[in-house]
């Protein structure tokens, strides 16, 4: 077939590509352009090279210790939930009617805390932790708990993660159970046949079927919880002191707080780049998971 | 090793309070022997799973009992029941190998590992399965898959059955042929009682010794093939079983004689008090009516066509409404589009209201 050479085609591309450079590249590249330069206001740029990335990565300074700190704090925080998150999921799902009018009742009180606004979430939970009038910071201090979010770093973290345990559990519960009801009831007869005991069977059957919807929620919540910045912000603003700062809330400090666009940008890429190897990474294992399933070999 | 008896099983998957006529399975009584093969046979849907399910306990009976030497397992779980069943699709357990998967049944009744040891490798000697003890089972093809299946079904020597439910659906067909043979062979060499389900008559007829029929929830015949094939029990076995299946004519029958379309036909034996008001049909297997040249002593019929199965031909004939078929004897070529059909008088059977009728010498 003979290629037909129509140069019009370009006029049908060029929106999209005009849109695409004003949303997306554009603002990227003003991000590169300030994190090689540093300002004091008046839209007076001094060029910095890569000086912004070599302190952001030095702990010895002061932007660099903030930010490693942040991180890990972030890391943290993201094995503490993902500890959480999916054993209770799993748990969850295990426990759940199969059939009747119960499925549905179910599935929409998990759909609830999905289904609420991030800062709506940061705000129940802001009044529900309060010690004078919130439910759980009063009965806590009845029984004897000096629970105190904004004074007590180790309450502040516990107040975040039960927070985003009841946000997200949900989302695990919810990916688990759709893994346990494709498995088909031969296998549960089967087991049934082979003396399984309940362990047996969920070691033998459950998990290795979950195990993809797993992986999916696992990374999903590892994305999420590292980006996380509305709930940890309504909540405790990122105190007391740095004690919940994450890397968002410390880059939205060092931005507009602080005014320090090139520190700001450096950061941002910074971490826009781990985010990035993390999905590399997610989708790798995803593709590499699905690519040894057809590889059979014959047997006669 | 057990006995198994049925005692009045019934089961309705809409409860007990369901009309009896649409039961899945209406009540049976019947005695499954230590040590037997028994074949399962119907078409799908006749409740055959139905009763596998519930000898293993998958599935609780509305009503009637289930016993194993005599003690009634009716209500027990499938874990006390002693009893193995391989289903239709492999079940393997993914994260298993081969041997693991093999040895599943017996760690989990805490069997010593010695013992485990051993079984498993006889077993898998025995479904050529040992080179592929060490691998992971998820690998491997359909075929070998549903052999795990079935190497788990053999390999507890103590089981009271071991339930095949239609378990070569997925197999090719060459290699359903061999490991049909095999579980034959396994059967006299394991000592155990099998029940295997299939909707393919000859699965059931070349596997079992037994072959139990059954018709939209009940069990209408059980008996060796032979005797399926000579004297069915009800006209459904007969057209069921064999191939062409047994025709079925409507006819009067009184004394010797059944009356079709004018004609006497002459029976071996006599009958006398067939119930009155019921349908009354005689039934005989194409291997027993021979088509000839038309004579004023035979029946005369319709050719409609000639299948020619290599060594033997079946004329497809039709005789008034009724659609016939009728073996071709070696070396006969009908002339025209009539013929005369002969009957074997020692093979036409009675049936009335579908249910066979004994005849008096």
């Amino acid at each position: 077939m003979e290629k037909t050479v129509n140069q019009r085609a370009w006029f049908l591309v060029l929106p999209v590509f005009l849109i695409v450079a004003f949303s997306a590249i554009l603002p990227l590249m003003t991000v590169v352009n300030y994190s090689v330069q540093d300002t004091f206001g008046n839209n007076q740029f001094f060029w910095n090279g890569v000086g912004w990335f070599k302190e952001l990565l030095d702990p010895h300074t002061d932007l660099g210790e903030r930010f490693l700190a942040s991180v890990g704090r972030n890391l943290l925080f993201s094995a503490i939930i993902l500890a959480i998150e999916v054993p209770l999921g799993i748990v969850v799902a295990l426990s759940m009617p199969r059939q009747g009018w119960q499925v549905a009742a179910c599935l929409v009180i998990l759909a609830l805390p999905l289904l609420i606004p991030w800062n709506v979430v940061g705000t129940i939970w802001q009044i529900f932790g309060r010690p004078d009038i919130g439910l759980l910071g009063y009965v806590l201090n009845r029984i004897g708990f000096n629970y105190n979010y904004v004074a007590n770093d180790l309450d502040a973290w516990f107040t975040v993660i039960i927070m985003d345990v009841w946000h997200w559990t949900s989302l695990v519960a919810l990916l688990c159970y759709a893994g346990l009801k494709s498995i088909p009831d031969a296998y549960y007869q089967a087991a049934q046949i082979d003396g399984a005991s309940r362990w047996a069977v969920f070691k033998a059957i459950q998990l290795p079927k979950m195990n993809r919807v797993l992986l999916i929620a696992v990374l999903l919540r590892f994305m999420d919880s590292f980006m996380i910045y509305t709930e940890p912000f309504v909540v405790t603003g990122g105190g007391p002191g740095n004690s919940t700062t994450f890397v968002s809330i410390e880059l939205v400090k060092i931005a507009l707080g602080q005014f320090d666009l090139g520190k700001a940008a450096a950061l941002s890429l910074v971490y826009n780049l781990i985010i990035l190897i993390v999905c590399w990474i997610f989708y790798t294992v995803m593709t590499n998971a699905g690519a040894d399933r057809p590889a059979k070999e014959s047997v006669k | 090793m057990a006995r198994i008896d049925l005692v009045d099983l019934a089961h309705s998957y809409s409860g007990n309070d369901a009309p009896p006529e649409s039961f899945a399975l209406k009540p049976v009584t019947m005695t499954w022997r230590q040590g037997g093969a028994y074949a399962l046979l119907g078409p799908s849907g006749c409740g055959k799973t139905t009763l596998l399910n519930l000898i293993s306990g998958i599935v609780t009976p509305s009503r009637g009992k289930i016993l194993f030497d005599g003690v009634d397992i009716s209500h027990a779980t499938t874990q006390k029941r002693n009893i193995a069943q391989v289903f239709q699709f492999p079940v393997i357990y993914d994260t298993m190998t081969v041997g693991q998967n093999l040895a599943f049944p017996l760690k989990n009744r805490g069997v010593a590992p010695a013992d485990i040891d051993k079984r498993v490798k006889q077993i898998a000697d025995l479904l050529d399965l040992t080179p592929y003890l060490n691998r992971k089972a998820t690998r491997l093809t359909a075929d070998a898959k549903q052999k795990i299946s079935l190497g788990r079904g053999l390999v507890r020597s103590d089981v009271a059955a071991v339930l095949f439910d239609e378990p070569l659906t997925v197999i090719d067909p060459e290699l359903k042929w061999q490991l049909r043979s095999k579980l034959k062979a396994l059967h006299r060499e394991l000592d155990l009682t099998m029940i295997y389900v299939t909707h393919d008559q000859t699965e059931a007829l070349t596997f079992a010794d037994t072959v139990v029929v059954m018709h939209d929830g009940r069990v209408v015949q059980s008996g060796t093939p032979a005797e399926l094939f000579d004297k069915p029990a009800h006209t459904f076995v007969g057209y069921f079983i064999g191939s062409p299946g047994m025709n079925i004519i409507p006819a009067q029958v009184g004394g010797h004689a059944a009356r079709i379309d004018g004609h006497t036909i002459a029976l071996s034996r006599r009958y006398n008090h067939l119930p009155s008001g019921a349908k009354i049909e005689i039934g005989v297997r194409p291997e027993f009516v021979d088509i000839a040249a038309p004579a004023p002593g035979l029946l005369s019929a319709n050719i409609e066509r000639i299948d020619d199965l290599g060594r033997i031909r079946f004329a497809r004939v039709r005789v008034g409404e009724a659609k016939l078929a009728a073996r071709v004897p070696p070396g006969f070529s009908p002339s025209g589009d009539t013929a005369g059909l002969v009957f074997d008088p020692s093979h036409v059977h009675v049936y009335a209201d579908s249910l066979l009728v004994e005849g008096a010498a």
